[in-house]
């Protein structure tokens, strides 16, 4: 009898593995016959959003990707840029990608967040780069939220539990709180690494009769679905999803890593994938497609963890820790010989062959034998209708001004501000011995390229409210922001990875968010100079019919020539002025100040200018480089207010802040008036950066002094260890608290 | 003076042990894969560096104790030769019995990763005597099973022959007696859970274990 997984599959089935009824006519319509369940499993993952981004394809190819620095961009397993001679002088490149873990992440958080971890090193260390630092950017639901609590230990836990065993260090991050990500938390990971420029690995299986080998755990159960599941919206059931989770094991993959690199440095392999999301399936279809070959597969060869899997299983297990790889003939026992010095399991499942087809063998018979084409670049591609998101116009024209000490609590204790110790203290921040600047000490997190005196910057950044308020501008201002925190280190930026998060493409406002979301960023990273090299798309982020706030996150990397020249929040001393590069509008429009003070969430997002933008990060970057700006902190969430308070906290002493004459308080104190630097220097210091910032054409005052343990303005002030203590205090206190 | 770093699987710190060690002596480091059963020739210290020996899913240290490595080390150690088991590696010193005591999951049921102020509890080892005069340092730790815990009688003991080394002053993981670092009885080989190989780089901002390697080099003569 016929295995069911070898039965003709139907309609009924390829809607429940979430194809749509013409996309079935159109599998038809390809393959000329009725494929069988496996066939139809296979086409399922492949064309998953997850997989395809077939909704989004079309609008990625709006955001600029090329630049003389750019080795790779998008479409590899992970972006590649030149960063200059390692300590030998062997040209080094710096490779980067963010990616979402966030169906998996809200079912089971531990694994989720665990294996997004696992997930994007493999990405990076499968083209031959060693991982140096990792980021992760998350957005939970309401606190109040009976989940929230539960949600917030397990990321963090498993994020940590991941790292810190493989030994990669995780520097820094973001981590928001909104009502809107109550029913879907994003967990998005990024991962740095670091290779030799002249030795990168691609995933192009070139050339057929080479063996295909593969290596890591064994493949179970585990995942099945997954990238479909990844690729649904959520309803009352999705903690019936759990069976779709992997299970990681940081210490295969630490063993992978290693394992992999050592055989790099031979010449054995031609190409090299890991297997993600939809496992052998789109690895398998991912190395021959772009090698131009084609593969057979030898089901019964593969690696496995319990009897009586089926070739269905095989292909579509999402099992964590694995690799697969073409050799040049007759380097097996080579590569063997690693893998056991490092006790891996590895076996030769299969060739690359001449037939630009995907053939899978079992038990003697073929039970797949699909074309390529149709299942990697044909995919369907749509574009999907949508209509232009109105974007919310000006601001609040009148509001009732709160006491500044007030004001100032509410606003460094509100989740999003209140200090994120509690979940970077569980990270192993200082393997490796090379981190410069990590969490909390800086805007970027600083990593030093191993036996040099350079470094990399790194930061990762956007601000849902913004895009949720005019998409395109909140598009712009995610890609600013994260140039800017680079900028306020020293580094010249160089490049970014998205991680693209909405809800169903299958609506025209959310898809209309979508697009105006990547216009924006393609704006800001052509006129910065910024371009998109890797990424990640994450759609149907939404529970029954509610959509996340859209969210775009920018992970960043730029460079520092001489690390010793650069700039942090620490360094503040008695008798410091505060000068504020660029003008303060005063617009409070989808500020976090009309949010937590007001309960309001209306007006226009703060307009980014990124000519001025520009002109200010040059400014403040020469300084930092010239040696006459050390600590130096951007103007992001809460203000000028909140960055003194900021850089006061961190540096234990007190700021004196001058009221604006004609200038409403709560404006001058709490406006997110973009492309805006607060500086702090030695009096005596000052006129230079007067003088530098008018030639350059850029505004520069004073704002205030350094000294004392209050934060004041005017005549209005709050001490330092209670602000200090209830800054501390927010997230612990809530983590302690029973649910 | 010669070093060795001992690299299991899961080692982590391998590298970060031998460029201190380096950094702040000159001293470049053998690595020595811990599949093999022989030590080089002439070997004035072994480092035991940090990380997840094998994973640590059981125990952590527990399985490294018994890799084959660890004769040649106990070997080393009889032949009263300097032995620092750093993190991971004070974990693998007690499982295999070259120190007492036993690391613990922390008292907060979490990894913890931060700077510790630490007292030097005994400055006249071969571990400390290059901190001189200075009577505190900080180090960070970062670990999950942190928790140094031992019988009273074993406690009493360390306690009486000056064997604690290391003391937190802000105790992270709620180990015995704020122990971070003990020697053996005869002072050659030394288990701290704080990372001198994080923090003997100016570069970098943190220099507490710059003293800890020089103390080294000294000792090995």
């Amino acid at each position: 009898m016929t295995h069911p997984h070898l039965a003709p599959a139907t309609e009924a089935q390829a809607l429940e593995f979430g194809l749509s009824a013409e996309e079935w006519r159109l599998v038809l319509e390809k393959l000329g016959r009725t494929p069988n369940v496996t066939e139809l499993g296979i086409f399922s993952v492949m064309w998953s959003e997850h997989c395809s981004y077939k909704s989004s394809r079309v609008h990625l190819a709006k955001l600029p990707t090329k630049a003389p620095h750019v080795i790779f961009g998008p479409g590899e397993n992970a972006g590649a840029i030149h960063i200059g001679p390692g300590a030998d002088g062997e040209p080094l490149a710096c490779i980067f990608k963010m990616e979402s873990h966030n169906h998996p992440s809200y079912i089971e958080p531990y694994q989720g967040a665990a294996t997004g971890v696992g997930g994007i090193m493999r990405d990076v260390f499968t083209m031959g780069a060693r991982p140096v630092a990792l980021f992760n950017a998350l957005r939970f639901g309401d606190p109040a939220h009976p989940k929230t609590r539960r949600l917030v230990d397990g990321v963090v836990r498993g994020i940590g539990g991941y790292g810190n065993c493989v030994g990669v260090p995780t520097l820094g991050g973001e981590t928001n709180f909104h009502p809107g990500y109550n029913g879907n938390i994003l967990v998005n990971a990024m991962c740095v690494g670091i290779a030799r420029a002249d030795r990168i690995f691609t995933s192009a299986a070139k050339g057929a009769g080479n063996p295909v080998v593969y290596v890591g755990a064994k493949t179970g159960r585990d995942g099945i679905h997954g990238a479909t599941m990844a690729s649904a919206e959520f309803g009352d059931d999705t903690e019936e999803s759990r069976p779709t989770v992997q299970v990681g094991d940081p210490f295969l993959e630490k063993l992978l890593i290693e394992a992999c690199l050592e055989l790099m440095e031979s010449d054995a392999i031609i190409g090299i994938q890991d297997m993600g999301a939809a496992g052998l399936t789109s690895s398998s279809v991912e190395m021959a497609s772009k090698g131009g070959a084609g593969i057979e597969l030898w089901i019964d060869a593969i690696p496995a963890r319990e009897e009586g899997m089926t070739p269905y299983e095989f292909m579509l297990s999402e099992s964590q820790e694995r690799m697969l790889m073409t050799l040049k003939p007759g380097r097996e026992p080579e590569a063997q010989r690693i893998f056991e010095k490092w006790g891996l399991d590895a076996a030769t499942i299969g060739v690359t062959t001449t037939t630009d087809r995907l053939v899978l063998k079992w038990h003697g018979e073929t039970v797949c034998d699909l074309p390529l084409g149709p299942l990697a670049d044909e995919a369907p591609k749509y574009e999907r209708p949508f209509v232009k998101p109105t974007a919310k116009v000006s601001g609040p024209q009148t509001i009732h001004g709160v006491p500044f000490a007030d004001a100032l609590v509410k606003l460094m204790t509100c989740p999003d501000m209140a200090s994120k110790r509690w979940i970077w203290e569980q990270y192993d921040r200082d393997v490796m011995a090379d981190t410069v600047a990590a969490s909390g000490a800086a805007d970027a997190a600083i990593v030093r390229i191993h036996g040099t005196e350079r470094a990399l910057a790194v930061s990762c950044d956007v601000t849902p409210r913004y895009v949720e308020a005019d998409p395109y501008e909140g598009g712009k201002q995610a890609v600013a922001e994260c140039w800017r925190n680079l900028t306020a280190v020293g580094a010249t930026p160089l490049a970014i990875t998205d991680n693209l998060n909405f809800g169903s493409p299958q609506r025209p406002e959310i898809m209309g968010q979508i697009v105006a979301a990547i216009e924006g960023m393609a704006e800001a990273c052509r006129a910065l100079d910024f371009p998109v090299v890797s990424g990640n798309v994450s759609l149907y982020n939404e529970t029954n019919g509610a959509a996340i706030p859209p969210t775009p996150a920018i992970g960043g990397v730029g460079l520092l020539e001489d690390m010793s020249a650069r700039a942090g929040f620490s360094g503040m001393a008695e008798g410091d002025v505060l000068i504020l590069i660029g003008e303060t509008t005063g617009a409070l429009g989808a500020t976090l100040y009309l949010r937590e003070l007001h309960g309001r969430e209306d007006g226009a997002p703060p307009a980014v200018d990124l000519a001025l933008e520009k002109r200010h990060g040059d400014l403040v970057r020469g300084l930092i480089r010239d040696g006459f700006a050390k600590v130096v902190h951007d103007l992001s969430d809460g203000g000028l207010g909140c960055a003194a308070a900021e850089l006061a906290l961190v540096n234990d002493i007190g700021v004196y802040l001058e009221p604006r004459r004609g200038v409403h308080p709560d404006a001058w104190l709490w406006s997110e008036t973009q492309a805006r630097y607060l500086i702090a220097v030695p009096a005596a210091e000052a006129e230079f950066i007067y003088t530098a910032a008018d030639e350059a054409g850029v505004t520069a005052e004073p704002v205030g002094i350094v000294g004392g343990c209050e934060i004041a303005f005017g005549a209005d002030a709050m001490d330092l260890a209670a602000l200090r203590a209830a800054w501390e205090g927010w997230l612990p206190g809530y983590m302690a608290q029973v649910a | 003076m010669k070093s060795a770093v001992i690299v299991f699987p899961g080692s982590n710190c391998d590298r970060d042990c031998a460029t201190s060690l380096a950094r702040v002596t000159g001293v470049q480091s053998v690595f020595v894969w811990h599949a093999e059963t022989m030590l080089p020739e002439g070997l004035d210290l072994v480092i035991l560096p940090g990380g997840f020996a094998y994973g640590d899913y059981l125990r952590s240290g527990a399985m490294a104790a018994k890799s084959p490595i660890m004769a040649a080390v106990r070997a080393h150690a009889a032949e009263g030769r300097l032995v620092a088991g750093i993190c991971n590696g004070f974990q693998v010193l007690t499982e295999c019995g070259l120190l007492p005591g036993a690391l613990m999951r922390n008292s907060t049921m979490r990894y913890v990763c931060k700077d510790t102020p630490l007292a030097i509890a005994n400055p006249d080892t071969a571990f400390t005597r290059a901190y001189g005069a200075a009577a505190e340092t900080v180090m960070p730790v970062g670990n999950g099973d942190g928790r140094y815990v031992a019988d009273d009688e074993t406690l009493d003991r360390l306690e009486q022959e000056g064997r604690v080394v290391f003391r937190y002053l802000d105790n992270p993981n709620g180990s015995a007696n704020d122990i971070a670092g003990i020697v053996n009885d005869a002072g050659n080989v030394i288990g701290l859970m704080p990372h001198p190989d994080r923090c003997a780089d100016p570069a970098l901002g943190r220099t507490g274990g710059v003293a800890f390697f020089r103390s080294v080099l000294e000792a090995s003569g």
